[in-house]
């Protein structure tokens, strides 16, 4: 039914298109409103990290059909400064762009699975998973 | 009457090449765009028919580009069309004049590029508008935020769509002008109609109770669905000492206590927000 999408971030406008379409997901696979919710919360932190920190990217879209339950798994990847410390990236309230400093600590606390994969001058890469109930 | 390819194509580049001056005058005439556009797209076929060894990718991108500038400054998509195809009836004229069959044969080969051209300059053209509808569309579906005076000394903005910092700025600008011409004290800020609420909703809706403050006014920010909350905690947002109510009518009726009208019933509050409401 659906096939892994990508979907380019470049602009504000394509962090709203990614939001309208992992909630369009989320509801299609079945997942609660507050589920619905913390998947489109995180994809938006997310997008807009990409965005913001690295200039641009994309995301990488997929249902997940496993065993007992589907899932949605989001990668979002770009190719900009990279981060020189993960674990203060992840502390909440730390910010390098006058931000609150909650987006990406925040996300890791709004999924089931969090991998982040950065180095500086490798870009990021950041795969998060929402299983249904 | 056969003539051999490369022959046919090298006389009607050479045509293209030096008839320069007439070809742009006529193909500037017939088309209607402007001189300058002409030429850079001249130029940039010039290099790919002679030193790009047929590679368009260049002329690609500049059509590309004069399309997307025509759809902002609102060119009809045959107009954006007649810019490349009246290339053909220019040269067309050159290849009459020249008469010979490998002018006219060539002129067959040079107008099927043309078309080809032609026809991507649509396709970006038709591209370009699409992407700017739906730009269009979001930003109608987030940009309508009226602020509303609900009772003497309180204002509210029911927040619908996604919070950008242009848009918030917006409506924080609106907020605090309302705040000042009504001379009110309290500010409503619902959310009800936002449909997540992340780290930069929470900083502007943060930043614009501030801002209120500062100016002397108090903000109680409504309509936090459940699972909004859920988020919010989960997040780790904290929206400190700001008042948080469930819905609209809680608000109203807080910020009327808080401003000292007597109330008797919360009936009472929620008539009120119904007949202020459009
Ligand atoms: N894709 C990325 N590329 C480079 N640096 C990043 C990326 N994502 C996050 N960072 C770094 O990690 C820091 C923390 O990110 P986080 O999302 O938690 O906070 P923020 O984006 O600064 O603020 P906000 O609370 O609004 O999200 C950022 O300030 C930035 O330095
Ligand atoms: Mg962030």
């Amino acid at each position: 039914m659906n096939g892994p999408t990508e979907m380019p971030i470049a602009t504000n406008g394509d962090v709203v298109l990614v939001r309208q379409k992992v909630r369009g997901l989320a509801a299609e696979i079945g997942l609660s409103l507050v589920d619905q919710t913390k998947i489109v919360t995180a994809a938006s932190e997310l997008a807009r990290n990409a965005l913001v920190h690295a200039g641009g990217g994309r995301v990488h879209i997929e249902v997940l059909h496993g065993a007992r339950r589907p899932g949605l798994r989001l990668v979002f990847s770009d190719e900009g400064p990279g981060i020189p410390d993960l674990e203060q990236a992840l502390t909440e309230g730390w910010s390098t762009g006058g931000g609150l400093g909650l987006g990406l600590s925040g996300s890791r606390r709004l999924v089931d699975e969090f991998d982040l994969v950065s180095a500086p001058g490798e870009g990021t890469r950041v795969t998060v998973t929402k299983w249904a109930r | 009457m056969t003539v051999p390819d490369e022959a046919a194509k090298r006389r009607i580049v050479d045509l293209f090449l030096s008839e320069e001056e007439r070809l742009l005058r006529r193909w500037t005439q017939l088309s209607g765009a402007s001189p300058d556009e002409l030429r850079d797209l001249y130029q940039a076929l010039r290099t790919a028919l002679v030193d790009g060894a047929g590679d368009f990718a260049d002329v690609r991108g500049l059509l590309a580009e004069l399309s997307r500038a025509r759809v902002r400054q609102g060119h009809t998509p045959s107009d954006t069309a007649r810019m490349v195809f009246s290339l053909k009836e220019a040269l067309y004229e050159a290849a009459e004049a020249d008469g010979g069959p490998e002018a006219l044969r060539g002129f067959v080969w040079f107008s099927q590029l043309v078309d080809d051209l032609g026809l991507y300059t649509f396709e970006t053209y038709t591209a370009a508008r699409e992407k700017i509808i739906l730009d269009q569309a979001e930003q109608l579906l987030e940009l309508s935020t009226p602020v509303v005076k609900l009772w003497e000394g309180i204002v509210a903005v029911p927040l619908v769509g996604t919070l950008d910092s242009a848009r918030t700025q917006v409506v924080m600008e609106k907020l605090l002008q309302t705040l000042v011409e009504t001379g009110s004290e309290h500010a409503v800020i619902d959310i009800t109609g936002v449909p997540a609420v992340d780290t930069q909703v929470a900083q502007h809706l943060l930043k614009t109770v501030v801002a209120a403050r500062l100016m002397g006014a108090e903000c109680v920010i409504s309509g936090i669905r459940p699972q909004i909350a859920h988020t919010i905690v989960t997040l780790g947002i904290e929206f400190g000492d700001i008042v948080t109510k469930a819905s609209l009518a809680d608000a109203l009726s807080y910020a009327l206590r808080r401003s000292g009208v007597e109330i008797t019933g919360a009936e009472r509050a929620r008539i009120a927000v119904r007949a202020e409401r459009p």
